[in-house]
């Protein structure tokens, strides 16, 4: 089975090349159908890959699929292979899982719209696109899939482009992008210049040889592109405008798959941050943390419910830099994997009620809707729950363990970290009582109700996910760290040891217990038995994100903008000025030159009998007599 | 080295004065005709020169490029001379001078 894990990428890619060709004919709810169906075939392969990895030999979990030579270039060759090893298929089963549930909503959440095919086209091209930058066994190929996912996002944001502001967001995001591909892509150069290979293997055989400032830039620029992918500080801004796509949109690129791209690539590359200078993991992990305390104080704020949604994604995301940063793999990718679920269980159960209230996604116009729509209200719960890190739900044995190992690292670390997810249980319990309970706000004229069974089934799918996946790896015992001992493989024996015992982890987890139980107690005053008004609470400047993005504004406005205006102003003056001078050089010896093809023959002659005296001349002086 | 009782060196100013009558010629005269036969000249002064040097070094040699030389003019006088016929039909009297429209 691990030689036809090319199937995992090839479903999306039949299924984006059939809707391409035939999706307007199939029309309305066929494409999604045929879309989905791709999805659920591609998580059936995952599986059945995974199933076969785990038939192995640990040492033997990682297979080399090798389809054909990409770039063949001299000494420079790139293969379209794919790396079969745990790391990729935990991500592959998970994106096509997710992907396959979100496609579904999709089917119900699209209803009507006039670009039904057409959405689900990209949503198929986004879930190729993910798959390849996730199998692909070099940089080059998770590059390609890395630029696919980016062009996905950015057709995706704008998807209703008709509103001016809605393709301004796709514009915004795809640009923010670039500034991190820029570093993805001298980190690659780099890579090939010093190790001569691309390839993930090659790299991390002689990641050992490499000098540690070569291994630290590689890895500092790798990041550069994993802050923008991932949203870190201070390329986080596009994330809160791609809001501005449909809701399943905001789920599976913005919330569960594509964002958490670049803490894959971290992930992935291990070998190269341990063979990196101390200071470059601690960079990782202090822009984690402080970008997780940053929008989590961003999120109490904001009155969109999707922008609450997309600040706590931010959050989540600075926690699994923050594993990386403190040599947690398999914690970053444990919380990838739950909050990929009770993430994308929030923005589904976001979109219902977008979806029962016509549209209007401004949390002070809803209230009580617990009654009118029970299952969106109980399975929201329990992504909320999951999130605010409540035993026993998944976001708990996730988050604890990402705190423990940071504690380990540096107590000052854990100290933000243990603040955030007191803020983030505020902030989520603040989401939930303004939507669910209270009063109703929402005007007379709306009829709120619950979906249909298309979009109600992914919710209760997620919710049981988001319940359970904390099993995944429970930290009691040994035997129950399973997805440690199975990402071990992919690791290269990179991961951090805790030195904690049993003692302090049990404090540090009754810590973030009395955490998340102090932030839904703070919520539950303000927002249920109203002791302090919210305005107290909610800052304005934590409205504005800080006014991190009127001082981008200003800078890329002002300095920035007459920076690159310089830099345009060289490439054509100088840059293409050489280019033409030699052209315009070419031109004028030309013109000189053809005056001397005047057609009279004499003159040719005398021009022969000179060249043979000067030849002449030139042969006795040469000569010794 | 005596061939007919001269030295080789008259021979050789010989070809050199008939060389340089040829190529004068080829330069101050317009007629295309005229121009013809200074290059024929020339060639034959050339010619002279190897039969001499090949005759005084006792070497075949100068003999047989001179048969070379001789093919060479003989196709040469064809192409050329149809050409001054085909200047003539077209432009009785014009001098090479007047045939200059093929320029750069």
């Amino acid at each position: 089975m691990l030689e036809a894990a090319w199937l995992i990428c090839a479903f999306p890619l039949a299924g984006f090349a059939l809707l391409l060709a035939f999706g307007r004919r199939l029309g309305e709810p066929r494409a999604g159908w045929l879309a989905t169906a791709a999805m659920a075939g591609s998580f059936v392969c995952s599986l059945a890959v995974f199933a076969s990895l785990m038939g192995r030999d640990p040492a033997e979990r990682r297979f080399v699929v090798t389809l054909f030579e990409w770039v063949p270039a001299g000494d420079f060759s790139v293969d379209a292979g794919l790396l079969v090893d745990p790391l990729s298929v935990t991500m592959a089963m998970f994106v096509t899982g997710v992907g396959a549930l979100i496609h579904l909503y999709a089917i119900g959440y699209m209803h009507g719209d006039g670009d039904f095919s057409k959405f689900f086209v990209y949503l198929n091209l986004f879930a190729f696109s993910m798959l390849v930058l996730v199998l692909g066994d070099n940089l080059a190929l998770t590059f390609l899939g890395w630029e696919g996912v980016g062009v996905c996002s950015y057709l995706l944001i704008s998807f209703w482009f008709t509103d001016e502001a809605n393709a301004s967001a796709g514009k915004k995001a795809f640009i923010t992008n670039r500034v991190g591909d820029w570093g993805f892509m001298l980190a690659m150069f780099w890579a090939f210049g010093a190790l001569g290979s691309v390839r993930y293997l090659d790299l991390f055989g002689q990641a050992d040889s490499l000098s540690s400032t070569t291994a630290t830039a590689i890895v500092i620029l790798l990041f550069v592109g994993a802050a923008g992918k991932s949203a870190q500080l201070p390329l986080y801004i596009w994330l809160p405008d791609a809001m501005a796509g449909p809701t399943p949109v905001s789920a599976l690129i913005h919330a569960a798959t594509m964002v958490t791209a670049g803490v894959y690539l971290m992930v992935r590359v291990n070998p190269l941050i341990a063979a990196a200078d101390a200071w470059a993991p601690d960079v990782i992990a202090w822009v984690g943390v402080a970008t997780a305390l940053f929008a989590a104080g961003a999120a109490i704020a904001q009155q969109d419910i999707k922008k609450v949604l997309a600040y706590s994604t931010i959050s989540q995301l600075g926690y699994m830099m923050l594993a990386v940063g403190t040599g947690a793999y398999v914690a970053a990718l444990f919380h990838m994997v739950t909050h990929a679920f009770f993430k994308a269980l929030l923005f589904l159960g976001s979109g219902s009620v977008i979806h029962a209230l016509d549209g209007d996604q401004d949390m002070r116009r809803y209230g009580a809707l617990r009654a009118v729509m029970p299952v969106t209200a109980g399975t929201f719960i329990v992504g909320w729950l999951a999130i605010a890190g409540v035993p026993p739900f998944s976001g708990f044995w996730s988050k604890d363990e990402i705190l423990a190992y940071a504690f380990d690292a540096s107590p000052a670390l854990w100290a933000v970290g243990i603040f955030t997810a007191a803020l983030t249980a505020f902030y989520m319990s603040r989401l939930v009582f303004m939507t669910f309970f209270g009063e109703a706000r929402y005007s007379s004229d709306a009829h709120p109700h619950e979906p249909s069974a298309l979009m109600t089934a992914p919710l209760v799918v997620l919710a049981g996910a988001a319940a359970v996946a904390g099993a995944l790896n429970l930290p009691f015992t040994k035997d129950l760290h399973f997805m440690g001992s199975w990402l071990e493989p992919s690791l290269f024996g990179n991961e951090a040891h805790l030195s904690l015992g049993a003692g302090a982890q049990w404090l540090l987890a009754l810590v973030s217990m009395a955490g998340a139980a102090l932030g839904i107690a703070g919520a539950v005053a303000v927002y249920l038995r109203h002791r302090l008004p919210a305005e107290r609470v909610e800052l304005a400047a934590a409205a504005r994100a800080f006014y991190v993005d009127e001082v981008w504004t200003r800078f890329v406005g002002g300095p920035g903008r007459r920076a690159f205006e310089g830099v345009a102003a060289f490439d054509a003056n100088v840059v293409d000025g050489a280019v033409n001078g030699v052209g315009r050089s070419v031109r004028a010896g030309g013109a000189l030159l053809r005056r001397v093809q005047s057609g009279f023959v004499r003159s040719y002659a005398l021009l022969m009998a000179a060249g043979a005296v000067a030849l002449l001349v030139w042969f006795l002086a040469r000569t010794n007599f | 080295m005596d061939l007919a009782g001269l030295s080789v060196g008259w021979y050789l100013a010989l070809s050199v004065a008939l060389f340089a009558i040829g190529g004068i010629g080829l330069l101050v005269r317009r007629n295309p005709l005229v121009m013809f036969m200074c290059v024929e000249l020339m060639l034959n002064a050339v010619n002279v020169a190897f039969v001499a040097l090949g005759a005084g070094l006792n070497d075949v040699g100068g003999q047989l490029a001179v048969f070379f030389v001789l093919v060479v003019a003989a196709t040469e006088v064809v192409i050329g001379l149809a050409l001054v016929v085909a200047i003539n039909r077209r432009r009785s009297g014009a001098t090479a001078d007047d045939v200059s429209l093929l320029k750069g």
